[in-house]
C-alpha cells in the first residue's frame, strides 16, 4: 500500500449459477437417485401417483417453454398429447412396433405434423393464436374419430401382448418379485421419470443457450428483440416444433400407461391443456421452478379434492384467476422475489470480484 | 391571479426520473411557453399536469386545489385540456366526431361549440366528414386543437403544435391563438421553436434535464441567457 | 339439385346462428381488444338463465329473454368493471387465463346447478313451424327468425357505434386508450357498457341456441370455436363481415354434412383453416389489428 494511489483492481465474470443453485443441483442428483430406486420400497399406488405427477410436470414444462418464454400461448397442446397417444396405438397395434420404440416414433410424428400446423396457426397473433391452436386440436380429434381401425369415436384398447412387450418387464418382475401389472407400472414409472428429466434438461439447456437468450428477449419485448436482429419467427417455430415433439412423446407414454384411448379423452382440453396452464400459472410462469411447484400443488389438490368434482374445478379456476390477478409471477415468483432464490439458474449475472491489490 | 401551478413536481417513467422538483405558475388569461432541448422534460410536464403520469396530489394545483393525484378523465372535466404531441386524432372517427368527442364528457358550458370551432378553423368544416388520417398535417393539428377546445377548458396545454409543419401552416395555427385567449382560455405552449414561443408567450420557462433553468418575460431575456439555459 | 339448394338455404340460416354467437365476441374484441375464452360458456349460461326464468314464471322463452336481458346486461357490466378491466394491458396472458378460468367455473357451476342433462327451450308450435318455398324446400320459422335477428342485432349495433355518443366513445377508446382518457372518457365504464351490450347479444344468441337444439353445460367451448371462426373468416372490425363469416361457416358445415353427416363440424373447421391459409386477415377485413 506504499503508493497510496493503488485503486482496487476489479475483474468481471459472467455467471449463471450461485451457491444456492449449486446446492440445489447436488440435492437434485440425490433426489433423482432416490426416485430411481423408489419402486424397490414404494407401494403400487404411490408409483401410479408419481407417474401422473411426472407427466403433468413435464407437460407443464413444455407449455411453459411455449407460453412463458416464446410468448406462444397455446390452448391446443392436447392436439399433440392425443396425437402421440394415437400414434403409439397405431404403431403397436397395427404396425407391431415395440412400445418403447413407438414413444420416440410418436415424438417424430408430432414434430412432423407440428410444422404444417404452425404454418397455419402462426398466421394468427396473440390471443387469436390461442383459439386457433384449439381449433386445430379439434380437427385432430374429429379426424381420429373417423379412423375405424383405431376404434373411431369410441376408441380402443391395447392388447395385453402389447402392454407386456415393453422390454425389461420380465427383468422387473424377477427383480422386485411382482406380477405383470405392477411390473408394467414400474416400467412406466421409469419411463415417465426419464422423460421428465429429459424435458427438464432440454428446457434448461435451451434457456441457457443463445437461442434461450433470444427467447428471453422475445418474452420481454417482441418488437425490441426483432429490432436487435433476433429472428423471432424461426425461434418461435423451433420452440413450437420441439415442444410438440416432447408433448407427443409424453402423450404416447400416458396412453401406454392408460392402455385405453378414445378421441374425447386423448384430445381433452381440460386434462391436457387447462390443468397444465393452471399448474404453470399457479407455480410461476416463465421459470423452470414454477411448473415443478405448480405440478406438486396440483397433484396434492387432485389427490385430496378431486372427489368434490365440479366444486374442485370451480376452486381450481378461481385459484388460477386469483393468482393471475394478485401474484402474476406465481407462487415461485413470490418466493424467489422475496429471497432472491434460483434453483435452475438460466439468467446470466455480472459478478464483480473486488481485488484490493495486496494479494500477489 | 394564479390559475395553475406545480410545486416541486417530480415525474418518473418506471425507474427513470424525468422531472426533478419543477415549479411553474400560470395566471388567468396568461400564455406561457415551455422551451428546452429534446428530453428536457417539457412533454413530461404536460403529461403530469394532464394526469397521464401519476404525481403526488399537492404537486399540481388548480385554483389552489390539489389535482395531482386525479386521473386524466377527471382533470379534463376540471377544465385542463391537453393537445397531445403528434396530434393523435382518433383514426376511426371523422373530423366532426373527433371534435364532438372532445366535448362529450365535459359538463362546462362555454364559448366553444362545434360552430365556434368551425369559425376558428373554417377548413375543418369543409372536411367535417373526412376520416381523420386523410387530413393534411396542419388540418390534423387544427382538429386536435379544436377537439381540446370543445371541452371548454380554462387551461389549454399544447404539446409541440408546430412539430413537422411548414412555416406557413405554423403561422396559420398560431394566428388562432389570440382568438383562443380572447375567449378567456389560458395557454401553456411547449415549443421547440424558440422564436415562435417568444412571440406568442407572455412568459417563458426554459427546461434543462428535468429542471427549470430559466424563467422570465421574452423581452427581458437575452439571447445568451436562453442559449445557456437551453444547452447548459 | 334440390338437395343442394336446400343445403345452401339451411346453411345460410345456420350461419345466422353462428353470426349471433360471433357478434358478441366481435364486439368485445372491437372495443376492449379482449379475446374471451369463456364466450361459448356465457352463451350456455344465458340459455340456462332464460330457461330458469321461463320455467319459474311459466313464460315463453321470447318473453323470458326480455326479462333476462337486463339482468345479463348488469352481469356483463359488473364482470367487466370488477374483473376483466384489471386484466387488460400489454400482456396477453391475464385476459386469456382469467377468461379460461371463468369458462371452467361457469361450466362446472352450471353442472352443479342444472346437472348434466340436456335441456331445451320450449316455445310451442313455432318450434316446428315452417314455410314451404315450393319444390321440396321449406325453411323453418325459428331458423329464419335466427337469421333475421342476427341482421337486426347488427343493424342496431351499427346504429349504436356510428350514431350515438357512447358508440363514438367505443371507437375512440379502441383507437387510443390514453387520448380517450384525455377526452374525459371513463374507460372502465365505457368497457363495462360494451360488455353489458355484448351480454344482451349473448342473450339473443342463447335464445336461438336453446330453441334450435338441445344444450347442456359442456357445449360452450365448441360454440366459442364457431364464434371465433366466423369472426376470423369475416375479418376483424366489421359486424357485417362477421355475419358473412357466420354464413360461410354455416354453409361449410351444412354442405359437409350432406356428404357425410359425421363431417359436418370437421368441414366447418377445415373451411376456417383454408380461409386462414389463403386470406389470413379474413375475407372482409377492415380494422388494422
Amino acid at each position: 500500500m506504499e503508493a497510496g494511489t493503488t485503486t482496487p483492481k476489479r475483474s468481471y465474470r459472467i455467471e449463471t449459477a450461485d451457491r444456492v443453485s449449486r446446492t440445489a443441483a447436488v440435492l437434485a442428483a440425490l433426489l433423482l437417485l432416490v426416485l430411481v430406486l423408489l419402486p424397490g420400497f414404494a407401494g403400487r399406488n404411490l408409483i401410479q401417483d408419481l407417474i401422473f405427477l411426472f407427466y403433468m410436470m413435464a407437460l407443464a414444462q413444455c407449455w411453459n417453454l411455449l407460453a412463458g418464454y416464446a410468448g406462444l400461448i397455446s390452448v391446443g397442446q392436447q392436439a399433440f398429447v392425443g396425437l402421440g397417444g394415437y400414434v403409439l396405438f397405431a404403431l403397436t397395434l397395427i404396425g407391431g412396433v415395440n412400445p418403447l420404440l413407438a414413444v420416440p416414433g410418436a415424438g417424430i410424428v408430432a414434430a412432423a405434423l407440428a410444422l404444417p400446423t404452425a404454418l397455419i396457426v402462426f398466421r394468427l397473433r396473440g390471443a387469436y393464436f390461442a383459439i386457433g391452436t384449439w381449433v386445430v386440436a379439434e380437427v385432430y380429434r374429429l379426424v381420429f374419430a373417423q379412423v375405424k381401425p383405431l376404434g373411431g369415436g369410441t376408441g380402443t384398447s391395447l392388447t395385453p401382448t402389447v402392454t407386456s412387450s415393453v422390454p425389461g418387464i420380465e427383468w422387473i418382475k424377477t427383480l422386485f418379485d411382482v406380477r405383470t401389472p405392477a411390473a408394467r407400472d414400474i416400467a412406466s414409472y421409469w419411463l415417465a421419470l426419464a422423460l421428465l428429466v429429459a424435458t427438464l434438461v432440454f428446457v434448461y439447456l435451451v434457456l441457457r443457450s443463445r437461442r434461450g437468450l433470444a427467447l428471453g428477449a422475445i418474452r420481454d419485448r417482441e418488437s425490441a428483440a426483432a429490432s436487435l436482429g433476433v429472428d423471432i419467427d424461426r425461434i418461435k417455430l423451433a420452440a413450437y416444433v420441439a415442444t410438440a415433439a416432447m408433448t407427443g412423446m409424453l402423450g404416447a407414454l400416458i396412453y401406454l400407461q392408460k392402455a385405453r384411448i378414445s378421441p374425447d379423452a386423448a384430445f381433452s382440453v381440460l386434462d391436457w391443456t387447462a390443468y397444465v396452464i393452471f399448474i404453470t400459472v399457479i407455480g410461476g410462469i416463465g421459470t423452470i421452478e414454477g411448473p415443478v411447484i405448480g405440478a406438486i400443488i396440483f397433484y396434492l389438490m387432485q389427490r385430496y379434492l378431486a372427489d368434490f368434482g365440479a366444486w374442485y374445478l370451480i376452486l381450481l379456476g378461481t385459484l388460477g384467476i386469483l393468482v393471475m390477478l394478485f401474484a402474476p409471477r406465481g407462487l415461485w415468483g413470490l418466493v424467489a422475489g422475496r429471497y432472491g432464490l434460483t434453483l435452475f439458474p438460466t439468467r446470466r449475472r455480472l459478478v464483480v470480484d473486488e481485488d484490493d491489490g495486496n494479494r500477489p | 391571479m394564479q390559475l395553475l401551478a406545480t410545486q416541486q413536481l417530480t415525474a418518473f417513467y418506471g425507474d427513470f426520473q424525468a422531472l426533478y422538483g419543477v415549479d411553474i405558475r400560470l395566471d388567468a388569461g396568461e400564455t406561457i411557453a415551455i422551451i428546452g432541448a429534446n428530453g428536457a422534460g417539457k412533454s413530461t410536464l404536460l403529461k403530469a399536469i394532464a394526469g397521464l403520469i401519476p404525481s403526488p396530489a399537492d404537486s399540481v394545483l388548480l385554483d389552489g386545489i390539489p389535482i395531482g393525484a386525479k386521473r386524466a378523465a377527471d382533470i379534463v372535466r376540471l377544465g385542463v385540456a391537453l393537445v397531445p404531441e403528434g396530434r393523435r386524432l382518433f383514426p376511426s372517427l371523422n373530423v366532426e366526431e373527433n371534435l364532438l368527442i372532445g366535448g362529450q364528457a365535459s359538463k362546462h358550458a362555454g364559448p366553444w361549440t362545434l360552430d365556434r370551432v368551425y369559425r376558428l378553423f373554417p377548413v375543418l368544416k369543409e372536411r367535417r366528414s373526412s376520416a381523420a388520417p386523410i387530413l393534411s398535417g396542419g388540418q390534423q393539428q387544427m382538429a386536435a386543437i379544436g377537439r381540446a377546445l370543445m371541452s371548454n377548458p380554462r387551461v389549454l396545454l399544447c404539446d409541440e403544435i408546430s412539430l413537422g409543419l411548414a412555416p406557413i401552416v405554423i403561422a396559420d395555427i398560431y394566428a388562432a391563438l389570440p382568438q383562443i385567449k380572447a375567449e378567456g382560455t389560458s395557454v401553456v405552449l411547449v415549443e421547440q421553436d424558440i422564436a415562435q414561443a417568444m412571440k406568442a408567450a407572455d412568459r417563458l420557462y426554459c427546461f434543462q434535464e428535468g429542471r427549470v433553468s430559466l424563467e422570465g418575460r421574452p423581452g427581458e431575456l437575452s439571447r445568451d441567457q436562453i442559449h445557456h439555459a437551453y444547452f447548459g | 339439385m334440390t338437395g343442394f339448394l336446400d343445403a345452401i338455404i339451411q346453411g345460410i340460416l345456420l350461419g345466422g346462428l353462428y353470426a349471433l354467437f360471433a357478434t358478441g365476441l366481435s364486439l368485445m374484441f372491437g372495443v376492449m381488444r379482449l379475446v374471451n375464452l369463456a364466450h361459448g360458456d356465457l352463451i350456455v349460461l344465458a340459455a340456462f338463465a332464460i330457461l330458469a326464468v321461463a320455467e319459474k314464471l311459466g313464460a315463453d322463452p321470447f318473453v323470458a329473454v326480455l326479462l333476462a336481458a337486463p339482468v345479463l346486461f348488469a352481469i356483463g357490466f359488473g364482470l367487466q368493471h370488477a374483473l376483466l378491466n384489471r386484466t387488460l394491458g400489454r400482456d396477453l396472458l391475464p385476459p386469456l387465463l382469467v377468461t379460461f378460468g371463468l369458462s371452467i367455473i361457469i361450466q362446472n357451476g352450471l353442472l352443479q346447478a342444472f346437472s348434466a342433462d340436456s335441456r331445451r327451450l320450449r316455445s310451442g308450435a313455432i318450434e316446428t313451424a315452417s314455410i314451404p318455398l315450393g319444390g321440396d324446400i321449406a325453411v323453418g320459422v325459428v331458423p329464419l327468425l335466427t337469421l333475421l335477428s342476427a341482421i337486426a342485432v347488427i343493424v342496431v349495433l351499427n346504429l349504436i357505434f356510428y350514431r350515438t355518443a357512447i358508440g363514438r366513445a367505443f371507437r375512440a377508446t379502441s383507437d387510443d386508450l390514453e387520448v380517450a382518457e384525455l377526452m374525459g372518457i371513463d374507460v372502465n365504464r365505457t368497457f363495462a357498457i360494451a360488455m353489458g351490450i355484448a351480454f344482451v347479444v349473448i342473450a339473443i344468441a342463447a335464445l336461438y341456441l336453446g330453441l334450435r337444439a338441445n344444450f347442456d353445460p359442456t357445449i360452450g367451448p365448441v360454440r366459442l370455436l364457431y364464434a371465433f371462426e366466423a369472426v376470423i373468416i369475416g375479418g376483424l372490425g366489421s359486424f357485417w363481415g362477421t355475419l358473412a363469416g357466420g354464413v360461410i361457416l354455416g354453409l361449410a358445415q351444412t354442405i359437409g354434412a350432406r356428404i357425410d353427416p359425421e363431417w359436418q363440424i370437421l368441414s366447418g373447421h377445415l373451411a376456417f383453416l383454408v380461409v386462414l391459409a389463403i386470406r389470413p386477415r379474413g375475407l372482409f377485413p377492415r380494422a388494422v389489428d
